[in-house]
């Protein structure tokens, strides 16, 4: 089983094949693999409460960490209080951790 | 250097169009700050983000002149992160597609970039710990 890094930078009011990258993660994760969810830039407003932030919700229900990006957060005035359960913002360094570690990374 | 890393990024994005410039040279920087090996293969539009011709303009609109408006310019950023990685032990190995270039005349480039092709991608992500691709829309 391998370690893999996601990176989500689009939204899904804007962008509807956000749902199949949010399906790999899950795919991967089922499948026993360690899935980390990275949102940034405008990947992060589902993480708010709102309309599309369900799915995001289920994922790390399931066993995918979520973690947005805080640069971005600010950027677009969420604060880390308005984030769903089971999001946690992070800062962009935890991305060239985890590609230093040889996480498997893809970017949406 | 104990722990040294060597990453390669791939990038596609024109400057000045869209946020996925500013995350990856975002990257590209927290990388350059620890003293990584880093490498960037500029793709299509990306060979852009070093064209040396690169000016800062007013904003009449703004009633802004040059230096009020202060326009950030890629090439420096370019330029910024090539300094930062050797000021710390590492360095950046920009290459610039050759084709994508002279299809875009962005033939002058900031010190630092190199002309090569997508053999050179290939090398820089079989000689590295890890690879990133940043692929446009």
């Amino acid at each position: 089983m391998a370690d893999y890094l996601m990176i989500e930078s689009r939204d899904p009011f804007d962008s509807s094949d956000v749902a199949n990258f949010l399906a790999l993660a899950e795919g991967l994760s089922k499948a026993g693999n360690a899935v980390t969810l990275f949102l940034v830039q405008n990947g992060v407003l589902p993480a708010r409460h709102g309309a599309r932030s369900a799915p995001l919700a289920v994922l790390a229900a399931n066993g995918v960490e979520v973690l947005a990006d805080s640069f971005s957060l600010s950027e677009r005035g969420i604060s880390a209080n308005r984030l769903i359960p089971g999001i946690k913002a992070a800062p962009l360094d935890l991305v060239v951790d985890r590609l230093a570690a040889g996480c498997r990374a893809l970017w949406h | 250097m104990k722990g040294k890393k060597t990453l390669t990024f791939l990038l596609m994005d024109a400057p000045f169009e869209n946020a996925r410039t500013t995350t990856a040279l975002r990257l590209i920087d927290i990388a350059a700050r620890r003293g990584y090996d880093i490498n960037v293969f500029a793709y299509e539009g990306a060979v852009y983000l070093p064209f040396a011709a690169q000016k800062q303009h007013a904003n009449a609109v703004h009633g802004h002149d040059v230096v009020q408006e202060d326009h950030p310019l890629p090439r420096e950023w370019v330029e910024a992160v090539v300094q930062e990685a050797a000021k710390n032990g590492g360095r950046v190995d920009w290459v610039n597609c050759g084709l994508c270039v002279d299809e875009r005349g962005a033939t002058d480039a900031v010190a630092g970039v190199r002309r090569g092709s997508p053999a050179d991608f290939w090398k820089m992500a079989t000689s590295s710990d890890n690879t990133l691709v940043i692929a446009t829309k």
